[in-house]
């Protein structure tokens, strides 16, 4: 055990914790019967309190990084809790198998991505990384082993997948991988001028495309201009892989943002001059051209430590669905808010939501259209711009992620979330997070 | 993408071994040194270690991500002299995979104690043992493996601690001395031959062994090894994981012993 200062991907706090690492999964039982409560940690890509636990324990088991066996008829892949996407995704595409589902970086452990029920840019065609999971390991933390999966013990798959880490720790995972051509995506980037035309497009890409994203200027009023990014996957064996593919290049650091500036770089005076180069950036590469999974799927994970560019307050994300009959004018709405504010950033996200029901019952994804904007730290303006977008996504019927959250009101939880009250009875008693006691009592 | 390739890209400089034998395969720099290696195409990996439940979880984990490659695991008796020699013999001596593989063939030694220093310093037993297991032990291992082998790469775990001895440190750090003196001796005896001996110094690095310390200055396991497999590819006598430390030693020693004693670090 030892006391050290932990914070989550916004940065906005740096509390103390019992950092108390679990080098076995047989061993689990007995360490988290006596340093409970607790909660387990990942790769801290979380931006708010799911895995935050200050003052209190925290469970590292991110040394168990190992795969367990492999079917390469099959696809199904078992490994230890530990394990990072990243490692899957270059170890599989070699032998034609990938992940089916995965979020917007690579660098998070295989239990974080169940326990916070992850989605990607494939929503619509694939679900949710639950979707491709056909069995859990928990350790609770009265010593209770339980197994469960799509078919066994399914109401306790559906508390875990999406639960915060509350139900047990998880310390095995079996998961169905996808087959692929290769590492490569043929993409396509299209230039859109309003909200309007990102519905047409973006629904006409659904049909023909896998994945599907797009990146808005929240910045500009009057038009919405974005850019919108759609794909397949395409065999390509003559291509040489990029740096960052080849082995001591996969290890070694990138760029990085190597310290806190005192300040935020995205501010008032920088944050138009930020999404004009964006979009002019983009613009140069409208088009199609054959990818390497790693910049399209993971754009963010090239800059190390990127979150350190909202400065010494960290950031906000504000990350809604909602319903797509009412989505197109609460986007509308909301971008209004965050316009007349000044505040934001320059990595807008603007995506539809596929119509499968997520099967966690915390689980975020569910059909609409998700909206995803970054907001420096600015203290008190910035909460109350935040409750006044959370009052739209409200007024509308949709709800916040909860791996992205640091604040939502409770009203708010119970509202997006209507399973909270029968996810209880399968929360452990012995697992608390500063959002659990913040949006479930305890 | 074949493997040839891979080993023409950039940051893949130095030959990359056709086998590697892990001795201490179980500490967690040692496994992703393994993991660089075969991906980096290396095509047979022997782990040697004490605890066959652990060896065997890495196997299994090697085996899935690279299942063209062989790997095996043997339990040995890390620290007595006739436990090492036979084994050093079983691998690297006339007949056998090691001697076929000639300059293909790269040995790490890895294994250590991390015995706290309060706890080494509280009884001369600890501190023996610590001294045995850190120093002595690694230090007959690279012996055997230049008494043994004909060609290719020797490279042993040192640590940034053997630099200068320091009140935190300086039983552990005092083992890994013995080794950056070991080395010395190798690279004098072996210069000239196809035997290269390569010591390596990590810095405080974020494993199970250092949850003790405080997190924020630790680099992380994968980053170290990258340092590490490039560093012993290229055959370096010297390698600093990450270089920083070089830097920072090199200051560290510099210090005046009177400067010195009055700091407390």
């Amino acid at each position: 055990m030892t006391v050290a200062r932990v914070s989550s991907w916004g940065r906005l706090s740096d509390a103390e914790h019992s950092v108390v690492p679990i080098t076995s999964a047989a061993g689990a039982g007995a360490i988290l019967a006596a340093t409970a409560p607790g909660i387990a940690r990942g790769m801290e890509r979380s931006y708010g309190d799911v895995a935050l636990n200050p003052g209190g324990t925290l469970w590292d088991a991110r040394s168990l990084n190992r795969f367990l066996a492999f079917d390469a008829e099959t696809g199904i892949l078992r490994c230890e809790p530990g394990v990072l996407l990243r490692d899957i995704q270059a170890t599989f595409s070699r032998q034609g198998w990938m992940l089916a589902v995965t979020p917007g970086t690579s660098v998070v452990t295989v239990a974080g991505a169940i326990a916070n029920d992850v989605h990607g840019k494939n929503h619509a065609t694939r679900g949710t990384f639950a979707d491709h999971v056909l069995s859990v390991n928990l350790v609770r933390t009265d010593g209770a082993v339980i197994v469960c999966g799509p078919a066994s013990n399914r109401e306790w798959f559906e508390a875990t997948c999406g639960g915060l880490g509350l139900t047990g720790l998880i310390v095995e995972a079996s998961i169905q991988l996808k087959k692929v051509p290769g590492p490569w995506l043929l993409a396509e980037n299209i230039a859109y001028q309003s909200l309007g035309e990102f519905f047409e497009l973006s629904d006409a890409s659904e049909a023909e495309f896998e994945y599907v994203v797009s990146w808005i200027d929240i910045t500009t009023d009057g038009g919405r201009r974005g850019i919108l990014s759609r794909a397949n996957p395409t065999p390509s064996p003559h291509r040489a892989l990029p740096r960052g593919a080849t082995v001591l290049g996969g290890v070694r650091s990138g760029p990085a943002i190597p310290f806190v500036p005192p300040f935020s770089l995205v501010n008032k005076a920088t944050l138009p001059a930020l999404n004009r180069a964006y979009y002019r950036m983009q613009h140069l590469s409208l088009g199609s051209s054959v990818v390497h999974y790693k910049p399209f799927f993971y754009p963010l994970d090239a800059i190390q430590e990127w979150n350190r560019a909202y400065g010494p307050r960290g950031f906000f994300q504000h990350q809604c669905v909602l319903p797509r009959s009412v989505g197109a004018s609460a986007v509308a709405e909301i971008l209004g808010h965050v316009a007349a504010s000044g505040q934001g950033s320059f990595l807008g996200v603007l995506k539809t939501m596929g119509s499968r029901p997520a099967l966690g019952m915390l689980s975020y994804p569910r059909e609409g259209v998700n909206l995803t904007i970054d907001f420096p730290n600015l203290g008190d303006s910035t909460l109350r711009l935040l409750a006044r977008l959370d009052s739209v996504v409200s007024q509308a019927g949709g709800r916040l992620y909860l791996a992205k959250d640091a604040r939502m009101p409770v009203s708010l939880f119970r509202a997006g979330y209507p399973r909270w009250e029968e996810f209880l009875q399968y929360k452990d008693p012995g697992m608390s997070s500063e959002m659990s006691r913040r949006l479930l009592g305890s | 993408m074949t493997a040839t390739d891979s080993r023409k890209s950039r940051g893949n400089s130095g030959a990359w071994p056709t086998d590697v034998v892990v001795v201490g395969a179980t500490s967690a720099i040692a496994e992703q040194c393994t993991r660089l290696w075969l991906e980096g195409g290396a095509s047979t990996a022997l782990l040697i270690g004490r605890d066959e439940e652990k060896l065997t979880r890495i196997a299994t984990d090697l085996g899935v991500r690279f299942p063209a490659a062989a790997v095996t695991t043997l339990v040995a008796d890390l620290v007595s002299p006739a436990s090492i020699s036979a084994t050093v013999a079983g691998f690297a001596g006339p007949g056998t995979f090691g001697a076929a593989s000639g300059a293909g063939l790269t040995v790490l030694v890895a294994h250590g104690s991390m015995t706290e220093q309060e706890e080494s310093q509280a009884s001369l037993d600890a501190a023996a043992s610590v001294l045995e297991i850190t120093g002595v032990s690694p230090s007959l291992w690279i012996e055997a493996c230049a008494d043994t082998m004909t060609a290719g790469t020797i490279s042993v775990l040192g640590s940034v601690a053997g630099d200068r001895g320091r009140k935190k440190n300086y039983i552990y750090g005092a083992s890994k001395a013995l080794i950056e003196a070991m080395t010395e001796g190798l690279q004098h005896r072996l210069a000239g031959s196809a035997l290269r001996v390569v010591l390596v110094k990590p810095g405080p690095t974020a494993t199970p062994m250092t949850t003790a310390l405080p997190q924020a200055g630790l680099a992380p396991v994968e980053a170290v090894a990258g340092e590490i497999v490039a560093g012993v590819n290229a055959g370096r006598p010297v390698v600093y994981a990450p270089l920083k430390w070089k830097l920072i030693m090199a200051v560290v020693r510099n210090i005046p012993t009177p400067v010195f004693n009055k700091l407390n670090f």
